[in-house]
């Protein structure tokens, strides 16, 4: 079987990451699935940037363990990277800047000679790594029209020269199979919320949830989005509650630092049950930490901030699919149960990008939350056998509609009374509870690997793409939670049954779902951590399992 | 339709005295005229904070958000910006609005974002039982500044002013009507109003007196004219004695923020479409 891995690194603005999804559509083109990791330091020029796009038949989100061809724009490139490198490793080179015996190009000669600008290299670079993989002219040609637009003739004319200058290496094999969309996981994010009817998205700019606040900001206008940037993430939790207040199903897109500020808001969507979803990229904290690096160390700030006791929904989806249908998921969820939503993803996920076809009818339904009657008579908290209100929006004809952060009465007037906080706080409990019910239903718990395995690994989040394979290779069974609030208990306890051994992974470092799992009585054999931030690939992973179960 | 009762039931539990009574009523007759004139009070929204002043949400009888302490104003925006059809009301403590929440009136001024925003200033916490404000004088002994703060107040007019407000006013719970009639022109004000409540707060800063001395009625004033509006907004320092003007300091329109963001009114969105259509750029 084909598996294809390919480095390409370079400066900061040197346009890496463009160039990376240049590579990953020309082998989109010849029949593979792909997913790109792409790793930079916090800073804006210079530093080393790099990528690593990996090409094989089935679709993937993670990486192995060295790389078949490297693209080097810088010298970091080759000198960074010992772990990738290996015997055989193809080196593409821009000789300009770096000194190695392999495929050499003289970028600034030919940019010079074509009077091209300097962000044009990579695609002299791009051009002599088609020719020495085999890939036709035309499918280069293809791939520019339909991804490169800017720049397209003299792009094209460079790329020529390049790949001119190279000779066929390593020839990788065009398959039969139509190229399937490259999505980031931000993106597929955004499309979910956009399945699932979103009307408004507010954020701040924090990474890795940037891009999502990029991406829906480009797209406002065809999607009919009201997309904002305020103050603050304070400001951006508070506009969130009124425009959920308003009717407008709303999302924010934040990091744990972010987060932090929008922690009362959260308690107050607990309270005022408005319904509202936060899109929580991790990043490797404590507090600034690594700010473009990965982690999965929020998951009990996710599960508990706030003051005082409510029911949430939190769901870590483990890649670009299933973020798009938990995204759509967790936003009709929200509104149905009006609950806050926290959709837990990590630099990983929101920053890899991964081939798919996110099929939109395969994202099970919701219904629509109660719709309120409008008159004088209307209660915006009316006390209900599932704890879930009848909702009316402001602007109803006849009507009041009153949210409150204080404990409230059926109406929305302050109260202290003890009878009604018991009452209001039992309303919220039932609602926790049917809105359990309800995520129960949902297939929140996946299973892969080798199902029926007496050895189990339990993940959640992005590594899991690296544990999925991992486990098909040393039969093991692979248990996703990806509803991780309301917990999916017996769902849960149904996927792992008949386990011997089980082994929980996850890239923080105090264990966090083994924490949440002990608090069920499920005890882990082993567990697997890390904490660099970066990424499990699939080797590192299954020699660290191999430790583990020997 | 017969005219709404615009008070709920619900218990008053203000201190007697409180100024905010005064507030209550000015803000409730101001509704009442700008409903006889055509304006549907179910399109009314009020957002208040935490504090005594943001009691006026269980008081009255129209769509609240009774928010968090600071949190008015960028509830109120999104409300706004969520359905051009409402009148969105906060009413805010000098706490909220200029402690807490300064960050987010800073930048509703900024916006001119289409909101009206009544601060009950009573120049001291009230419902913490007694300690100082960004607005209360140099030197006010609370119960967290024993010996009397070490800090000068700030200026709320000359703040707004300078954020780019266009509709800037002082009111004081001394004189209602002049109050009412104050609420009802920033009710009708296309963009960011903002009106100053000097409050007497009956438990822990009564300064009735010094209200009843010192304050009168802008007259003569250009509220076109911005510089005449900084020098008269710099008249009174909030911390010494001397005459303390009440009316509208400044008046200008703007573009509000919600008609430069031309939120779209969507109906029926074929989202399918929008998303194959994103994911074919993608392929």
């Amino acid at each position: 079987m084909v598996d294809i891995s390919l480095l390409i690194g370079g400066r900061a603005g040197d346009g890496i990451n463009s160039a990376g999804l240049l590579v990953a559509h020309l082998l989109s083109r010849i029949g593979y699935r792909l997913y790109m990791y792409f790793d930079y330091p916090s800073l804006i020029k210079g530093g080393h940037n790099f990528a690593v796009i990996r090409a094989s038949p089935g679709e993937m989100g993670a990486l192995r363990g060295g790389v078949d061809f490297v693209l080097a724009l810088n010298q970091d490139t080759l000198d960074l990277h010992p772990d990738l490198l290996r015997e055989g490793t193809i080196v593409i080179c821009d000789s300009s800047r770096v000194r190695s015996p392999a495929i050499c190009i003289p970028v600034p000669e030919i940019l010079r000679e074509e009077n091209a600008p300097a962000v044009m290299g990579n695609s002299c670079i791009i051009g002599a790594f088609a020719r020495a993989a085999g890939i036709r002219w035309e499918i280069l040609e293809e791939v520019f029209s339909r991804h490169q637009k800017k720049g397209l003739d003299l792009n094209l004319k460079v790329a020529r020269r390049g790949y001119g200058m190279a000779a066929e290496k390593m020839v990788i094999p065009e398959r039969e199979s139509p190229p399937l969309p490259i999505v980031s996981g931000n993106e597929a994010i955004g499309l979910g919320l956009i399945h699932g009817g979103l009307d408004a998205f507010v954020a701040y700019p924090m990474t890795p949830t940037s891009n999502l606040l990029h991406f829906l900001a480009e797209h406002a206008g065809d999607a009919g989005l009201l997309v904002f940037h305020p103050e603050s993430e304070i400001a951006v939790m508070l506009m969130a509650l009124g425009l959920g207040y308003a009717g407008k199903k709303t999302a924010v897109g934040t990091s744990g630092g972010g987060f932090c500020l929008m922690t009362e808001g959260l308690s107050l969507a607990g309270m005022n049950e408005v319904p509202v979803v936060i899109v929580l990229g991790q990043r490797a904290g404590p507090s600034t930490g690594m700010p473009t690096y990965t982690a999965q160390s929020d998951l009990h700030f996710a599960l508990h901030a706030g003051q005082g006791e409510f029911p949430r929904l939190v769901v870590a989806p483990g890649d670009a699919s299933q973020a798009f249908s938990w995204s759509s998921l967790a936003l009709r969820l929200a509104w149905r149960y009006q609950v806050p939503a926290i959709i837990l993803c990590d630099k990983t996920l929101c920053e890899g990008f991964y081939s798919v076809s996110l099929p939109a009818d395969s994202v099970p339904s919701v219904e629509e939350p109660p719709p309120g009657t409008p008159g004088p008579g209307y209660r915006r908290y009316l006390l209900t056998d599932d704890g879930v209100s009848p909702l009316l929006f402001p602007g109803s004809p006849g009507s009041v509609v009153k949210v409150n952060s204080y404990l409230h009465d059926e109406a929305g007037i302050t109260t202290e009374s003890a009878e009604l906080a018991t009452l209001m706080t039992e309303k919220r409990m039932r609602k926790g509870e049917t809105l359990a019910k309800a995520a129960g239903n949902l297939p929140g718990v996946e299973v892969s690997g080798v199902p029926g395995a007496t050895e189990t690994v339990v993940c959640w989040g992005s590594v899991t793409s690296a544990c999925r394979e991992a486990g098909s290779r040393l039969g093991l069974r692979v248990v996703q939670p990806i509803v991780l609030s309301p917990f999916p208990l017996d769902r849960f306890l149904g996927a792992i049954e008949g386990s011997e051994k089980i082994v929980i992974v996850e890239e923080n470092a105090y264990g966090q779902l083994g924490m949440l799992l002990a608090r069920f009585g499920i005890r882990a054999d082993a567990a697997v951590h890390r904490y660099d931030g970066r990424p499990f690939s699939v080797d590192d992973l299954e020699r660290r399992l191999k430790e583990v179960l020997a | 339709m017969t005219e709404r009762e615009l008070i709920t039931p619900a218990q008053n539990t203000w201190c007697p005295g409180c100024g905010n009574f005064v507030i209550q009523f000015a803000l409730r007759d101001a509704i009442q005229s700008a409903v006889r004139e055509g304006l549907d009070p179910d399109r009314i929204v009020l957002v208040t904070g935490i504090g005594c002043h943001a009691k006026m949400a269980d008081y009255l009888n129209i769509n609240s958000f009774y928010s968090i302490h600071g949190r008015t104003i960028p509830v109120a925006t999104a409300i706004r910006m969520a359905d051009p059809d409402l009148f969105v009301i906060c009413c805010a403590g000098d706490g909220d609005a200029y402690a807490e929440g300064l960050d987010h009136l800073v930048f509703g001024a900024k916006r001119n974002s289409d909101i009206t925003v009544i601060v009950h200033n009573n120049r001291v916490y009230g419902l913490t039982t007694g300690q100082y404000t960004p607005t209360s004088p140099a030197g006010f002994r609370g119960r967290s500044t024993p010996s009397g703060t070490r800090e000068e107040p700030f200026n709320p007019l000359a703040i707004m002013l300078a954020s780019g407000a266009t509709f800037v006013a002082r009111g004081c719970t001394r004189k209602k009507k002049d109050l009412e009639r104050m609420i009802g022109e920033a009710l009708r004000h296309r963009g960011f109003a903002f009106i100053d409540v000097l409050q007497v707060c009956a438990s822990y800063f009564n300064v009735s007196g010094v209200y009843d001395r010192f304050v009168y009625t802008l007259e003569g004033h250009d509220e076109r004219d911005f510089e005449a509006a900084c020098r008269k907004a710099r008249e009174w320092d909030y911390s010494s004695e001397g005459p303390i003007a009440t009316g509208t300091f400044f008046r200008a329109e703007r573009p509000t923020l919600e008609e430069r963001l031309g939120i779209p009114r969507v109906t029926g969105r074929d989202t399918q479409e929008i998303i194959a259509k994103i994911l074919e750029e993608r392929r």
